[in-house]
Parts: C-alpha cells; structure tokens; sequence
C-alpha cells in the first residue's frame, strides 16, 4: 500500500489537491476563494490525466525523426483529454467570474453568506 | 443504413446552429426561428422512435465514419428516441406557455439571448440522452450547466443571480466529481466509449484485482450525477432558482435539466457499468435512503412554505427523491418505476408551473397564498389546470402522477427487505403532497366577497390557454394510456443491455 503511494506520487499529490479545491470550492464564503477553488480542483483533475497517460522515457507521438514503433511514445488520448477539459474550465471560470463581478456590483461585498442575509432582509 | 439514422445527429446540429444564428437576429425572430426549431426536432425525434420500434432494435451511427474504438458515437434505440421527444414537447409547451411573462420581466434587447440559451440547452440534452462516448457527454453536461445558468439569471434581480451563483457551485461540484470518476473509469479501462467500457469492466470484475478503484469511480460519478440534479442533501439552491426565475425557466430547469442528468446516469448503470455489477456495489443502498429522505424532508418544507412557487420547488425536491429511491431498490420494475416517474414529474410539474404564474398574474403578481385567495375564479382555465396537477401530484387516478405511484408500489412489493420502508414513505409522502396541494387548491377555490384584481377571460390569453389544455391532455395521456408507455420503457431498457 504504501509502496503502491510512493511510486504513483503524481496520482497521490493530485488526489490531495482535487480535495483541497473541492473543500474550497464548497466551504469558502468568498467567492473569490471559491473560483480559486474550482481551477484547483479542476487542474488537479488534468495532473492526474497527464500522470496517468505518462509512460515514463517515451516522448509524445510525434513523428520527428522516422520512428513509428507504437513502443516510442506515449498514450497521446488523456492529453487530448485535458486540453478539452481546459477549455471548459476556461469557460465555467469566466462565467463565475462574471456572475461575481454582477453580485459585487449590486451588494458591494464579496461575501456569499452576506449577500444571502441581505437578501432575506431586502425581498428582491 | 437508413436515412432516417441520421436524425439523431441531424437534430443535434440543428440545434447549434440555430443558437448562433438566433445570436444575430432580434428577439421576435429568434422566438419564430426556436418555435419552428422544436417542432422540427420533435418530428425527427418521433420520425426515430417509430423507426427504431418497426426494427425493434437500437443502431448505432458513426460520426465522421472512425471505427469503433477510436471514433465518437450516437447511439439510439426505444428510450432514447422516446426520452428525446418528450423533452422536445415539454420544451415547447413550457417556452409558449411562458411567453408573455418572458416579454415582461427580460429587457427588451436580450430577449434573443433567451432562445440563444435554449437552443444550447436543447441540444446539450439531445446530446446527453443520444451520446454513446463518456467525455462527449461530460463536455455537454458542463454545456448543460452553462446554459441552465443563463436561464437562470436573464431575469437581473438580485435573487436570481444569488441562485444563479449557487446553482453553479453546486453544479461545478458535481462535474468535477463526475469528471474524476470519469478519468478514474478511463484509466481502468482503456476506453471512452461506452460498449468497449462495459466489456473491459465486465472484465476487470471477472479478474478481482481492481474491485476498490472500480467501486470509487463508479460511486464519484454517481455522486456527481445526484449533486446535479438536486437529490435531497444538496437541494440548497433549488428553490431560489426555480421560484424566483422566469416562469419558462423553472419549468425547463426542473422537468428537463434534472431529467437529463438522471437519464445519463441510467445510461452509465446500464451501458457502461453493467446493471448487475452496479447493483453489487451497495451503491444503491445509499441512494435509497437518501431517496427516502427527500421524499419526506422535501414535502414538508413545500408544507411549511408560503410562496407558491418556491412550494411547487420544494415538492421537486421530494418527486427527485422518488427517482431516486426507485435506482435504490435494485430491481429492473425500480428503474422502469424511476423511468415513467421521470416522464410523468416532467410532465406535471411544468404544468404546475406554469399554471401558478397564471394565478399569480390575477392576484396583482403576488405568490403569498393570502393573496391567492379566490383567484381560480379569475382565471378559470389556469385554476382548473393547477388542479389538475395537484391531482397528479397527490396520485389520483386518470392522472400521470397515480400510475408512477402504482408501479413504485408494485416494484417495492417484488423486493425483500425495502419493502416495508418503501411502501411507508411512499405512504407518508403521498398523504403530505396531498396536505400542501389540496390546501393550495382549496385555496384558490375559496371565494372572496370583493376583490380588486381584474378576472381574465379566454380571449386575453388565447395561447396560453391553448398550452394549458395541451398539458392537461399530455398529463391525462400519460395517465390513462400507460401500459403501451411502460412496455415501451421496458422495450428500451432491454436495447441497453
């Protein structure tokens, strides 16, 4: 078991960040925090691809210098993987970014907890 | 291979790029072109259905013609054509319905960005209930959740963009759970699409080496997939979102957004995971009670509530809790029971919603009961349909919401041990939906002396009228003609395995 920990290291060290970002993203009142919390996670999750899909002394699949023994490279996919993945998280990020810059504007806090007083005072 | 194959990836198309041409025209147009979008959709979907129960088995169309292993996949066969179309009907009548509140409470310039969003919104669905890959259908649930968002939030008060914010969070939990899952899954298998996955897990299974890692990624997408769609625990943002958006919004977000990932995760159980393999992990178990749960804790805080509105929300939350307590009980009459479950809330519960705004519209915009007050004699055509729902809702015979209350009673019988809490919960479930509805509906009937708001009669909302009565039939359809349905969802979930 602990052997098994220490050779897969990247899986180890990604796991512990998923988690970090996720606490974040669920427990922080800031929203700040919270976005900060969502690249973590999601960039834990593109660790944990990119270690997985790493054979190690190979290099990626491209055809430079003739070699084309399927033995030389690396499982090209879980990078195809991240880079989608990295565009939807450009994206959800740009949206929280703009949902948080609406809720500052309107209640001059950051603070979601705050805000869902104020609410439960002001109605609407 | 048939023409007819194509319509699955036709009508996605379709619906993307309607989104961005809408994202250029005004908002007239962009309503006329969403209009014309659905009923051709609803068409091709019910031009699929009919052909895949003459050959009365699923195909599978390849995209761009890369073989299996390595290209992506539409696969359709009685469910998924079925489930597509019924979306597509619920979409229309929801977005007619909600027309005139639409007009009223978005600002005149971003108008078109609604039917932009819808038209996303559609085909992300589309996309979930046909894809056979497993990332093509993460990327389309997060295009799901953006565009869920947006509806959200077109209607700009404060409370709209709070739920807005809180919907994504939680939504962002939930992908990001299923998404880990999901590489989990990939890497013990080798393979994103679904067939190849379910034989490289049948495998690992058989081996036994790899029970404890298969067991976290099938429990982390199964968690996401409920965080998603709002099973009990995590239903904080749900009322919010659905009581205070405009009305379209609430009823497309809670009859199909939900819907769609709850049909994804009876796709995984059944065609990645294997129905037997799911049901051996104790997963269920934990869905079970927390299907309980929610069935109780939902309806009681709809009983405690004073908004109209955020009542029919909170009841969502104990209909989700049904679904779900249905995948708990680990039979095939379970999900068929879940299945039908899913078409009739998605049915009533857009009816309700759709019906309250006409109420409220005649008590001065209100949603306190106080107001509510007599005001289904003010609208006659939205009070009779509310009742309607009710009635669904509470399980009454004739109506949608009975039958799905009869089969989950039939499938908890057929299992030993869960029966008894099943059938008491459903009981206790059943007895508070009909204390919340029935007073609602005892309110609006009560007469008042002297009132200051207008009654409205038939000819001041012709289309809206002509919605209600739509979904009073769709309802009674579903109601009285259930047996072809059932056989039909059976007939789907056998083309899964």
């Amino acid at each position: 078991m602990g052997a098994n920990l220490f050779t897969n290291y990247g899986e180890a060290v990604a796991m512990i960040l998923f988690g970090i970002g996720f606490g974040n993203l669920l427990l922080q009142s800031n929203l700040i925090k919270k976005i900060i919390g969502l690249n973590i996670m999601d960039t834990a999750i593109y660790l944990f691809l990119a270690e997985k899909g790493y054979i190690a002394g190979r290099v990626a699949p491209i055809v430079a210098d003739g070699v084309t023994s399927v033995e030389a490279y690396i499982n090209p996919v879980p990078s195809g993987l991240v880079l989608t993945g990295i565009v939807v998280s450009v994206s959800v990020s740009a949206l929280m970014l703009a949902l948080t810059i609406r809720l500052y504007r309107r209640y001059h806090t950051l603070d979601l907890d705050e805000i869902s007083t104020l609410l439960k005072k002001g109605g609407l | 291979m048939d023409f007819i194959q194509n319509f699955p990836c036709i009508s996605i198309m379709l619906c993307l790029f309607a989104g961005i041409i809408s994202s250029g025209l005004r908002g007239k147009t962009a309503r006329w072109l969403n209009t014309i979008l659905l009923i051709i959709v609803t068409i091709l979907s019910a031009c699929t259905l009919l052909y895949t129960i003459s050959t009365g088995e699923s195909f599978v169309y390849v995209m761009g013609k890369f073989p299996a292993p390595w290209g992506n996949e539409i696969r359709a066969g009685v469910l998924e054509a079925g489930m597509a179309l019924f979306f597509c009907i619920i979409m229309l009548l929801s977005l007619l319905g909600g027309q005139h509140k639409l007009m009223k409470e978005v600002e005149e310039n971003k108008v078109f960005l609604y039917y932009v969003l819808t038209n996303l919104l559609l085909s992300s669905l589309l996309a979930l209930v046909y894809t056979n890959d497993m990332f093509t259908a993460y990327v389309f649930v997060e295009i799901n959740t953006i565009s869920a968002c947006g509806l959200i939030m077109i209607r700009q008060v404060g409370r709209t963009i709070e739920a807005a914010v809180r919907y994504m969070i939680m939504s962002l939990l939930g992908s990001g759970l299923l998404l880990l899952g999901l590489c989990m899954l990939y890497d013990l298998t080798g393979h994103l699409l679904m067939s190849n996955m379910k034989e490289s897990v049948a495998a690992i299974v058989a081996q036994g080496e790899y029970n404890i890692p298969l067991i976290v990624a099938i429990a982390l997408m199964t968690v996401g997939l409920c965080i998603k769609s709002a099973l009990f625990p995590f239903h904080a943002w749900l009322p919010d979102a659905y009581g205070y958006s405009t009305v379209s919004s609430a009823a497309i977000l809670s009859s199909l957004v939900s819907k769609g990932y709850i049909f994804l995760l009876i796709k995984i159980i059944y065609r990645v995971i294997g129905f037997d393999i799911f049901i051996n992990t104790r997963i269920i178990d934990v869905l079970f009670v927390f299907g309980l749960m929610g069935m109780i804790f939902g309806s009681l805080s709809a009983i405690r509530e004073n908004d109209i509105r955020r009542m029919i929300a909170f009841s969502s939350v104990a209909q989700i809790g049904y679904i779900y307590m249905g995948f708990g009980m680990g039979t095939q009459y379970g999900i068929v029971a879940s299945v039908f479950h899913i078409l009739s809330h998605a049915a009533t519960k857009s009816l309700l919603f759709i019906a309250a705004i006409g109420l409220t519209d005649v008590s001065g915009g209100s949603r306190k009961f106080i107001e509510l007050t007599g005001s289904a004699y003010r609208n006659k055509w939205a009070g009779v349909t509310f009742t309607v729902g009710s009635l669904s809702m509470v399980g009454v015979p004739l109506f949608s919401g009975f039958i799905s209350k009869l089969l989950f009673a039939q499938a908890a019988v057929q299992i030993n041990g869960k029966m008894l809490p099943a059938l008491i919960v459903l009981g206790i479930s059943t007895i508070l939906n009909a204390i919340y509805f029935m007073k609602t509906v005892i309110r609006i009937y009560t007469p008042v002396e002297e009132t200051s708001y207008p009654s409205v009669t038939f000819k001041d909302m012709k289309l809206y009228a002509v919605v209600l009565v739509f979904f009073i039939i769709l309802n009674i359809i579903l109601g009285i003609s259930s047996q072809p349905i059932v056989d039909m969802i059976e007939q789907g979930l056998a083309m899964f395995a």
